[in-house]
């Protein structure tokens, strides 16, 4: 008989963790992982791999940790992933992998993304290298963006040989992984930065401080530069607004603004410089990853932390592992309530947030049930400072610079096929930039079909040259 | 990592550097800035490219401490790197991309306040290599504030000055040079470039609103990432929320909501500050505040 219940993993107390920036959830160790391991039954058609957007050999590798060969764990999932370590950490394993396993049906799915974690981890400190398929070609090409899309996009195509630079905005690769998500859920040094590596490792080149679109366009890449194609995978970033009375207050800020400041530039670390400023009391609009995010942030700035949110506890989108941490961690969530205006003070600060309360009506496009506003439900929320978290949408570098690269209302790049073709010849999109705000692992596994995609392309390109 | 070439005080507290930064240079255009950390525990901190060679590689920034990361920055010595130095960021001047005849009958009067003489210089040179020099009004709080004055005058046709103290030039403020010129040739000029501390942009703003003169200002709001991605640098204009970073940093002037940039702009002033500010943002603020 296999254990019905999984292998608890071990956490940081919420008393303690509130204090401090290091990681919540400690992984398994050695013992441990073995022992979760062996409860999976190694299905003959793992329901677990058609779930998770790349493919993961999930039964492969988890009966090599059962067997205790780590290193071949590892190689099994780097055929598939370049960033086991992150995906292990920011999946939301529920609605994937996990969420189809069959142990699932009578008692806890096998914990896939641990077991992924653990390997990732593993690797990292044993010296593992991801293999390369292919010999060097002298194929170039570009791609804009290191986050989960850009760097999955750059280590397939190394892996087959192409000579690829990413072109990075930031001063620092990794996207969101490395600006948004809090060192307390993926640690920047230990994990970003050691994924990014093996991605350098693997022959790809990185360039930071270069913004495309105003040093240099894609134009000038594939007509001046030497690329033969180009990947975009330049995500959301561009935070939305409510467009309400009083946004501009100060001590409104973006949820990007507060986790930038927060993460890239290490605000909560006196020894540097950038300045941050969170008020006693923190109101967060919004119910996702983001939001979830910057709340417990806020949490251990030292704030009160309330998370608002227009629909019930059911609708909210962040990953449940984080909701459940942040009620751990004392946040105050104020469901079904509304945000309609932010109040100041004479010099312009925020003092309050008018909110009205919401009740759940008819399902809307997405399928859920739409909020409705209760008529004279107005309230009133004191707080000094609000995070406004409600989604982003692609900044208009690219899309502006690029003649006959199409986009949607929304202004995401507007892909013509499955692999991230777009309307521009040799010119390939995936992740954020084209999905909208989405997750790691579908920016990921869309990154790996445009790899393909772009190998398809060079490859007919020369046919015959 | 970004080398500092030269490094030249050309007035108290204010540095010109020449930093190597070759794709930066090769892609800069007249309005646009750059964002420098100067290292790995440093902010990112925006300054405008105030001049650049493609060719051998370099930008141009001159810098005023006013607070830490300033201070900084000016403790770098010839020789030494900036840990990160991205762009050209921002949108170019618009007359940059305009056809040569709509610049030809366009009469331009530009005012620079303080630091704000480096921004304007490498519009009023490309103006100027595209024939068809400026105007310019200078001002500062007394005379050895004046920078870049020789080099400006080369770009320019005539330079007004305006010295608080009447160590050079006019006794008074940009504000009333500008009315004086004005007055002297109404209708003359086509439009007005603003650049320097908020305040002043305001005021010449308000005072150009009277004169139905089109009038635009390059804003210095908060930033962090520059590509649009915080939201740090927004502002109002014409009701509408802007980012400075990537719709700016220039904007039409009558359209701006000056007070709210203000309020916004001294959200992380830090406590040292006030002592450190011993420029002339503060003496010009000060000053138009006992006005
Ligand atoms: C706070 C936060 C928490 C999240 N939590 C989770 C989670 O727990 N689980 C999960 O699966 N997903 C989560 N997500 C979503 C996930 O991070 C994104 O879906 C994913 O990062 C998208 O990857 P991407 O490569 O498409 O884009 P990004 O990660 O956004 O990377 C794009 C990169 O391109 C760069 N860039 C942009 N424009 C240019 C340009 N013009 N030139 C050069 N470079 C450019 C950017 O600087 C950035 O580094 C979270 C997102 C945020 C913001
Ligand atoms: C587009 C743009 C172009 C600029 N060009 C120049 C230039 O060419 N030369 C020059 O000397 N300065 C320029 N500035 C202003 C310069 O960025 C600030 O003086 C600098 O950030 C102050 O940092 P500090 O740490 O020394 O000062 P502190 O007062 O200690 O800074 C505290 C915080 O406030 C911010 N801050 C303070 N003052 C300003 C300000 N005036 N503008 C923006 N952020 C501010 C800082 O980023 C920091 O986070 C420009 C600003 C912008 C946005
Ligand atoms: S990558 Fe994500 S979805 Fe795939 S197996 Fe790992 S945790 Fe599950
Ligand atoms: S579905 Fe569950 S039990 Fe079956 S192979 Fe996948 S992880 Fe193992
Ligand atoms: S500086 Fe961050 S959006 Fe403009």
């Amino acid at each position: 008989m296999k254990q019905v219940n999984r292998v608890p993993v071990r956490e940081q107390d919420p008393e303690v963790r509130k204090n401090n920036f290091d990681e919540v959830c400690l992984g398994y160790n050695e013992d441990e992982a073995v022992a979760e391991a062996s409860r999976c039954l190694n299905c003959k058609k793992p329901l677990c791999v058609s779930d998770c957007p790349v493919s993961i050999d999930i039964p492969s590798f988890v009966e090599k940790i059962k067997n205790r060969e780590f290193y071949q764990a590892a190689e099994i999932i780097s055929r598939s992933s370049v960033l086991p370590s992150v995906c292990g950490r920011v999946c939301p394993q529920e609605s994937q992998c996990e969420g189809k396993c069959i142990l699932g049906v009578k008692g806890d799915p096998v914990s896939i993304g641990k077991l992924e974690r653990f390997i990732g981890d593993w690797g990292r400190d044993n010296g593992f290298i991801i293999p390369v398929k292919s010999e060097p070609n002298s194929h170039r090409v570009a791609v804009i963006g290191s986050g989960p899309a850009g760097l999955t996009c750059a280590g397939e195509l190394a892996s087959l040989g192409y000579d690829v630079t990413i072109f990075e905005a930031l001063h620092k690769a990794g996207g969101v992984l490395e600006y948004g998500i809090p060192e307390f859920r993926l640690p920047k040094e230990k994990v970003v930065r050691q994924e990014v590596e093996n991605v350098k490792r693997m022959g790809v080149k990185i360039i930071t401080n270069a913004v495309i679109g105003k040093a240099g366009t894609i134009d000038n890449l594939l007509d001046n530069e030497g690329f033969d194609a180009i990947f975009v995978g330049t995500g959301a970033g561009l935070p939305l607004f409510m467009n309400i009375p009083g946004e501009n207050l100060n001590g409104v800020l973006s949820a990007n603004e507060f986790l930038t400041r927060i993460n890239l530039m290490k605000a909560y670390d006196d020894e540097f410089d950038t300045p941050v400023r969170t008020g006693q009391r923190v109101a967060v609009v919004g119910g996702g990853n983001v939001a979830m995010d910057s709340a417990r942030s806020a949490v251990r700035m030292g704030a009160d932390v309330s998370v608002i949110y227009r629909r019930s506890a059911e609708e909210l989108p962040a990953r449940a592992e984080e909701v459940h941490h942040a009620r751990e961690e004392g946040i105050d969530f104020r469901l079904l309530t509304n945000p309609v205006e932010v109040l100041g003070n004479e010099k312009g600060w925020v003092t309050g947030l008018k909110c009205v309360r919401m009740e759940l009506g008819e399902p809307d496009e997405s399928g859920r049930r739409r909020p409705v506003v209760i008529p004279d439900s107005e309230f009133i929320i004191e707080t000094d400072t609000v995070i406004m978290s409600l989604g982003t949408s692609p900044n208009p570098l690219i899309a502006g610079t690029t003649p006959n690269l199409e986009t949607d209302r929304k202004g995401c790049v507007k892909a013509v096929d499955e692999n991230g073709t777009t309307t521009r010849e040799g010119v390939f999109a995936a992740g954020d930039v084209v999905t909208g705000s989405a997750t790691v692992i579908l920016a990921m596994g869309a990154a790996r079909k445009s790899a393909k995609a772009i190998d398809d392309y060079i490859r007919s390109k020369y046919a015959g040259k | 990592m970004f080398k500092l070439l030269e490094k030249k005080k050309i007035g108290p507290d204010i540095w010109q550097m020449k930093v190597s930064a070759p794709r930066v240079a090769k892609y800069a255009k007249p309005g646009q800035f750059v964002i420098v950390i100067t290292d790995k525990r440093g902010e990112r901190i925006p300054l405008t490219i105030c001049d650049y060679n493609k060719d051998e590689g370099w930008v141009m920034i001159v810098l005023q401490v006013v607070g830490l990361s300033t201070s900084r920055m000016a403790e770098l010595n010839e020789g030494d790197s900036f840990a990160d130095f991205v762009g050209p960021l921002g949108q170019p001047s618009w007359f940059v991309n305009a056809e040569p005849s709509d610049i030809r009958g366009h009469n331009f009067i530009f005012i620079a306040g303080g630091v704000g003489a480096a921004p304007v210089y490498p519009q009023l040179k490309w103006l100027a290599d595209n024939g068809k020099k400026a105007d310019l009004i200078l001002g500062a709080r007394s005379a050895e504030q004046l920078i870049l004055l020789p080099e400006l005058k080369e770009v320019t046709n005539e330079v007004y000055i305006a010295t608080n103290d009447g160590s050079a030039g006019e006794k008074g403020f940009v504000t009333d040079t500008l009315k004086k010129v004005l007055l002297e040739r109404p209708e003359y000029y086509n439009e007005c470039i603003a650049i320097g501390p908020m305040i002043m942009m305001k005021s010449v703003a308000e005072m150009t609103r009277t004169f139905a003169l089109k009038t635009t200002v390059s804003l210095n709001t908060l930033m962090i990432d520059g590509t649009g991605m915080c939201g740090a640098c927004r502002v109002t204009v014409g009701g509408k929320i802007k980012f400075t970073c990537v719709d700016g940093p220039e904007f039409d002037a009558h359209l701006v909501d000056f007070d709210e940039a203000m309020r916004r702009q001294g959200m992380y002033k830090r406590e040292e500050t006030e002592s450190h500010r011993c420029n002339i943002d503060k003496a010009v603020e000060e000053s138009h505040k006992r006005k």
